[in-house]
């Protein structure tokens, strides 16, 4: 553990036992979407807080594993990919677009509601790699004078 | 009916912001604050005196509800609301390495 | 079945343009060119389809239709697809080599795909928050792509544009908030079908007519469109002028104000009096300008001024002439702003006292043809346009307003004829084009004489009329929620 970057022992410490807690919490989020409130969008936030919360206190470029940017950049495409391609999967069997086509359980079960938890998933995919990109990007730009503007 | 006025009120609070301030984090966080009293305002079109929340738990029956839709366009207006904020953010970071400065009075290289 | 694949496709392209990477970075002009002509083709479709099986409703996932988001196509949308589709595949075809000396090329097709994507949606779009969702797509991709060209006054614009941009929209969604508290409903022909929608309608009406009329460039909500037009890559600038001022301003005022509530006096005399004043404005602005993208944007907002004029007529003489000045606008406008790209390559600047004459006879001839037609003069389309506008004005008995639509046409061709003097001085050793250049400056240079054509009455039955009738005919609107089961 390199001790010059990144923040003091103590917030290093104390992130080895948060960032589980934070990472755990986005995925409760995101699998009970269809039953309690919450659903992608959220869990996909949070589980973009815990990158952070490891990028921050560990510093960019230590042995943190958090997704690289050239990583983020296809694993975000590939969530808004996978969105489409359940809808596509609709539209080639002559049927609407996003028709909800799996089977719809019991109730309140975990494994029910048809498409809604694989949407659920897609866009959580997308949303964390996202906004973890646009934290990236937001603290390289103030250095290098010559990108371009991207989100 | 008072109720809908301070969510007006909260909207002319962050126009205010927008308008007269100097510094461009201030300009952003206005339009933040306008983006949160449009959305108050959108959850207060739902309420019905005496409903519960809309969640149907196990073993409970449906009673009065108070209306879901609102609460899908407050949800739906926050993400838009974050990715206009992302992208002023980073057209203020671009501007101060520009122009050296965050002073809107100072920015102005752009003739009448 | 063919309404889904206008928002699909574009969002397709554009993620996958992202996750090509690196590796993609020449092919992703190519990708772009290929799924702009494929719309092209499939708006082209959609004048007959609708001949032949009425309106298209087409439900979204499979739901019925209170309960799920609508997409309707009716004649005056599909008027609106086809000049998106057409000024989009020209603007990408005269990008795809305009845009080498820029690095970073697949963002730029990207956020154009998303910009497309967007656009189409809030033209076939059948629900109101629905609207609200694709405008914001097609906002935020016009924000990063206006900031592309990474120079310190291309961010101050598009600062400037984004804060203006996000007041606009706020607006919109207290009206949105408000005609749901009214209607209790957001599916647009559902309200248009419920008589009663009086009460109220003035709160509504204010927050609709800022929101869009500051997208429209309606005075006095126009300052920002001559810092965020000339700060764009030409070819945006193209689709932002040509396009994005009358798909997101004049189709959501006619579509919110007169086919989903009832038309009601005192907006259609805001619109006359404010469509006047911007008309004036814009001239009035355009004369003293000495760089040539920035004339080209107040000549913009004196144009829509034109527009929101003959929509505030409320006649359907008056929305014949402000759908034909629109499309006639959009190709003209697309033309020179194409062209003052090239002039700009050719010359090193943007400023038309320091031009030396440098530019070929390509550019030379559109030019002098898509200003010819914005300013008015026969055999080009923009004269019946205007001449339309007027007689509709005398028509319905405003005297003053025709005669100064008149004085303000005779204002645009002299700054035109000012910037193509300057601009065009004596030929010297041309400069060579590229070919896809070449060929999107023809087409659309040819294209502003063939919409004269529109005015035969065979055509203008088979085409125009039908869009006005969809306009002016609002219970068929409304007779569609029942009928869509």
């Amino acid at each position: 553990m390199d001790e010059k970057r990144g923040m003091t022992l103590i917030v290093k410490t104390i992130t080895r036992f948060t960032v589980w807690l934070i990472m755990l919490y986005g995925i409760f989020l995101i699998v009970h979407g269809h039953l309690t409130p919450g659903g992608g969008f959220v869990g996909g936030l949070v589980i973009a807080l815990s990158f952070i919360h490891l990028t921050l206190a560990f510093g960019k470029s230590s042995q943190a594993k958090v997704p690289s940017e050239e990583t983020s950049h296809i694993l975000e495409a590939a969530g808004v990919l996978m969105y489409l391609g359940i809808g596509i999967v609709a539209l080639i069997a002559g049927l609407p677009f996003l028709l909800n086509f799996l089977g719809k359980g019991t109730l309140f079960d975990l494994f029910s509601a048809g498409t809604i938890p694989l949407l659920n998933i897609a866009i959580a995919i997308k949303v964390s790699t996202g906004i973890f990109l646009a934290y990236l990007l937001l603290t390289h730009m103030g250095q290098v004078s010559q990108e371009e503007d991207q989100e | 009916m008072n109720l809908y006025f301070l969510s007006f009120a909260l909207f002319l609070v962050g126009l205010y912001g927008v308008l007269t301030k100097r510094n461009i984090v201030k300009v952003i966080i206005g339009a933040a604050i306008m983006g949160y009293a449009v959305n108050l305002f959108l959850i207060m079109v739902a309420y019905k005196s005496g409903a519960t929340y809309p969640i149907l738990l196990p073993g409970q029956e449906p009673q009065l509800m108070v209306d879901p839709l609102p609460q899908a366009l407050v949800l739906t207006s926050i993400v838009i609301e974050l990715g206009v904020t992302a992208v002023l953010v980073a057209l203020a970071v671009k501007i101060h390495s520009k122009y050296g400065t965050l002073d809107l009075r100072k920015i102005r290289r752009l003739k009448e | 079945m063919i309404a889904p694949y206008f928002v699909v496709i574009p969002l397709l392209t554009a993620f996958l343009i992202v996750i090509f990477g690196k590796k993609g970075e020449r092919i992703s002009g190519f990708v772009a060119l290929i799924a702009a002509f494929t719309l092209l083709v499939l708006s082209l479709m959609l004048f007959p389809v609708i001949d032949s099986e009425g309106t298209i409703v087409y439900e979204v996932s499979g739901w019925k239709i209170p309960y799920t988001i609508a997409l309707v196509i009716d004649y005056l949308s599909a008027f609106f697809v086809i000049m998106i589709s057409l000024i989009a595949a020209l603007s990408i075809m005269f990008s795809l080599k305009y845009m080498k000396k820029f690095t970073v090329n697949r963002g730029y097709y990207a956020l154009f795909m998303l910009l497309l994507a967007g656009l189409y949606g809030v033209a076939i779009t059948g629900d109101l928050f629905n609207l609200f969702v694709f405008m914001e797509i097609a906002l935020i991709a016009t924000y990063a792509l206006v900031a592309f060209q990474g120079e310190a006054e291309h961010y101050e614009a598009a600062f400037k544009y984004a804060i203006m941009g996000a007041i606009s929209s706020t607006l919109i969604l207290f009206g949105i908030g408000s005609a749901y508290s009214l209607t209790s409903t957001l599916t647009m022909m559902q309200i248009s079908s419920n008589a009663a929608t009086t009460g109220g309608i003035y709160l509504l009406s204010a927050f609709f007519l800022a929101g869009f009329g500051l997208k429209a460039a309606m005075f006095p909500l126009h300052s920002w469109l001559p810092d965020a037009h000339p700060s764009a890559p030409s070819p945006v600038s193209a689709m932002l002028s040509g396009v994005l001022i009358k798909v997101l301003g004049a189709y959501a005022i006619i579509r919110v104000f007169y086919i989903v509530f009832e038309p009601s006096a005192i907006v259609n005399e805001a619109l006359v009096v404010l469509g006047t004043i911007s008309m004036i404005v814009g001239a009035i602005m355009a004369i003293g300008q000495k760089d040539i993208k920035r004339m080209l944007g107040f000549s913009s907002v004196s144009q829509m001024g034109y527009i929101l004029f003959a929509i505030g007529l409320a006649t359907p003489l008056g929305f014949l002439a402000a759908l034909f000045h629109m499309i006639n606008h959009a190709i003209s406008k697309g033309l020179l702003f194409l062209d003052s790209g090239v002039v700009e390559e050719n010359e090193g600047t943007r400023n038309m006292e320091e031009m030396q004459g440098l530019s070929d006879s390509v550019t030379r001839t559109s030019t002098l043809m898509g200003a010819l037609s914005i300013a008015g003069i026969p055999p080009f389309g923009g004269f019946f346009s205007k001449l339309l506008i007027i007689v509709a004005a005398i028509a319905s008995g405003r005297l003053v307003y025709g005669l100064i639509g008149l004085v303000v046409g005779v204002m645009t061709l002299g700054y035109y004829l000012g910037m193509l003097r300057r601009t065009f001085r004596e030929k010297k050793t041309g400069s060579r084009l590229a070919f896809s250049i070449k060929v999107s400056l023809v087409i659309l240079a040819c294209l502003t004489l063939a919409t004269a054509l529109l005015m035969i009455p065979a055509l203008k039955e088979g085409f125009l009329d039908k869009a006005v009738e969809s306009i002016t005919n609002r219970e068929a609107y409304g007779l569609l929620f029942g009928a869509g089961d």
